[in-house]
């Protein structure tokens, strides 16, 4: 990236200033080297998101950020309807809220060792994944509209899991205002066999052992010791989601110029939050988020089964779901004034932190575990929102590594057979449908987490907790 | 003028570009459906056992690519299908055409990736110096 526009604030903050049309300045967390190695693309993306009527604060680049859609990937942005603020169906992106759930099994890594290989296999039985997989669910127009208002509570009433898993997710499980009538019957039908699904790409569930432990009191009041084994799921609203924003996407580009707000980027899409678009497209989002809240329900209860078998007495406890792709009203400062805003989170992870009223009795002293998920076969993260992060960037972090390949690169560069023998020789087993979706994703596509994650902490937005080392992955 | 139609995918680090070209536009947006084949699967790969109708609509030349490619992504994914062949025309501004294709068979096709949808990033529709048409855009995956 090309950094001299940028103005230094420390070492893990770079100020864009306000400049041409944009309305506040932009902000980029990162060291030297991740600014450095991030695309140009960024630069601009985050700029022209500063250009967005009703923005407020800044427009915000994670330490993970990448070349995105309108939006980077890794973009925060909190818009004020009072302002003329907007929402943005790009800002939010085409896998509605994507996340990360983390489980606690009880179990340790002398305990899953043996067994590592039935492990494996039963996970992989039980967890449709891939592209053509389908879920154990045929929903019917009610069910499905019943799903899309209430969630992952809708998924533990028709028996996926138990109440107290429900505490354990933003929004406990559900967000309220989602709209069924606001998506479209397209959206419903690519649904209707993939309730329980992982999908593909970069989503998989994970058994991953506690390698470090860096503050032991919050990985105390998390549940994480050294050795302890847990189960983590990355995915996302599946077909609901990505019919979701390509309807919206397509009505914003159109809403956008009939309410005069000039794009530089068509993937800007936006409208008005106070607009029937706006409104009609939150209601939808709404839904999509109850959507991937449901679906990692079911999975989750798909893995409880799984492991049951394997581990007859293993008690397996939500430790906390994030969402990455998602546009939440929240109550932030700014000029100290306390405003609700709409705060886009495009590949980022809310962060609260200690002592915030969003959070379960439990976890309220430490603040929210944050999942950072890496890429096959190297380490993940658990963090907590720092008390810091609430005035750095609308209480978010970052979400992932992010690639530094392409997909085409990766495939010439490796073979999906060597990759998985090579991750088995480091005791790494990976279960996939595809070797060319595993050489994709070969862990030497993605840029280092641990220094993503580095970053973050010392930008003040998350603090370490624990890093988790991969035992079996199963890729979609 | 070029007489040979072809496909092929261009560099985007996280997701992936298709590109089309053809003798004409509807042959360039015929390309462009193979080279989303392509993401997921070799496209040779697909037998031709089944045809769905794909219609889609859009205001300029942009907008009805995206519209065929998002029309064709969703057939995909309710279908469960692979598409190996397309054939298009396009009137005014409507795209009527027809995909080959047959159930994904995860053990032989081995599909790499599932398409969540076309998008305006690196979105054109236009002729060449030489009179060929390239139609493209980069899909998220």
């Amino acid at each position: 990236m090309d950094t001299s526009r940028l103005e230094k604030i420390s070492d893990y903050s770079w100020r864009l200033p306000r400049a041409g049309r944009m309305r506040v300045p932009g902000v980029i967390y990162a060291d030297e080297a991740l600014l450095e190695a991030m695309d140009d693309k960024v630069l601009e993306q985050v700029r022209n998101v500063a250009a967005l009527p009703g923005i407020v604060g800044a427009s915000y680049a994670m330490p993970d950020a990448h070349w995105g859609y309108g939006f980077p990937i890794g973009g925060v942005a909190a818009f004020d309807a009072a302002r003329g603020g907007v929402v943005s169906a790009g800002g939010v992106g085409f896998d509605i809220s994507c996340g990360v759930r983390t489980l606690l099994t009880g179990l340790t890594r002398a305990d899953v060792e043996p067994l590592k290989s039935e492990l494996a296999g039963a996970l992989c039985r039980a967890i449709p994944a891939g592209l053509g997989s389908t879920g154990p669910l045929r929903l019917c127009d009610d069910e499905m509209d019943d799903m899309l208002r209430r969630g992952a509570r809708w998924a533990v009433d028709a028996g996926f899991g138990i109440r107290a898993d429900l505490e354990r997710i933003e929004e406990q499980g559900c967000i309220a205002g989602a709209d069924p009538a606001t998506v479209s019957e397209h959206a419903k039908r690519r649904q209707r066999d993939e309730v329980g699904t992982l999908g593909s790409g970069n989503h998989y569930a994970e058994v991953q052992e506690v390698a470090e432990v860096y503050d032991a009191e919050a990985a105390a009041a998390f549940g994480l010791a050294p050795g302890a084994v847990v189960l983590s799921i990355h995915c996302g609203s599946r077909g609901l989601g990505h019919q979701i924003g390509t309807d919206y996407l397509k009505r914003m580009v159109g809403a956008a110029s009939q309410y005069g707000i000039d794009l530089p980027d068509r993937e800007l899409a936006c409208a008005p939050i106070e607009s029937a678009v706006g409104q009609d497209y939150l209601g939808a989002m709404r839904a999509g988020i109850n959507c991937a809240l449901a679906n990692r329900q079911v999975i989750t209860h798909l893995a409880r089964q799984a492991i049951a078998d394997v581990f007859p007495d293993a008690e397996l406890r939500l430790l906390y779901d994030v969402s990455h792709n998602t546009c939440k009203v929240e109550e932030h400062a700014v000029d100290g004034r306390r405003l609700a805003l709409h705060v886009h989170r495009k590949g980022a992870t809310r962060a609260l932190g200690p002592g915030h009223p969003a959070l379960p009795p439990a976890l309220r002293a430490v603040g929210q575990p944050v999942l950072i998920g890496g890429s096959m076969g190297t380490a993940s993260y658990i963090l907590a929102g720092s008390a810091t992060s609430e005035g750095a960037s609308f209480a978010s972090a970052c979400h992932g590594a992010g690639r530094t390949m392409s997909r085409t690169q990766a495939t010439k560069k490796w073979q999906g057979r060597e990759v998985v023998r090579a991750l088995e020789s480091e005791g790494i087993l990976i279960r996939s449908p595809s070797m060319r979706g595993v050489a994709e994703e070969a862990p030497g596509a993605y840029k280092d987490v641990s220094a993503v994650v580095a970053a973050s902490e010392r930008a003040g937005l998350a603090r370490r907790v624990a890093r988790l080392r991969p035992l079996v992955c199963i890729k979609g | 003028m070029s007489t040979v139609a072809w496909w092929e995918h261009f560099h985007h680090v996280a997701d992936v570009g298709v590109r089309g070209i053809g003798a004409t536009c509807a042959e360039a947006f015929v390309q462009a459906a193979l080279a989303l084949t392509a993401v997921v699967a070799d496209p040779a790969a697909v037998r031709l056992e089944q045809a769905v109708a794909i219609e889609a609509e859009g205001e300029d030349e942009q907008a009805l690519l995206l519209a065929w490619l998002d029309a064709i992504i969703y057939e995909m994914a309710v279908r469960h299908m692979l598409f190996g062949h397309f054939d298009l025309e396009i009137r005014g501004n409507r795209a009527i055409g027809r995909a080959w294709g047959e159930k994904v068979d995860a053990a032989r096709h081995e599909p790499a990736v599932e398409i969540k949808a076309a998008t305006y990033a690196e979105l054109g529709v236009g002729q060449r110096p030489d009179g060929a048409w390239v139609a493209q855009c980069v899909v998220d995956v």
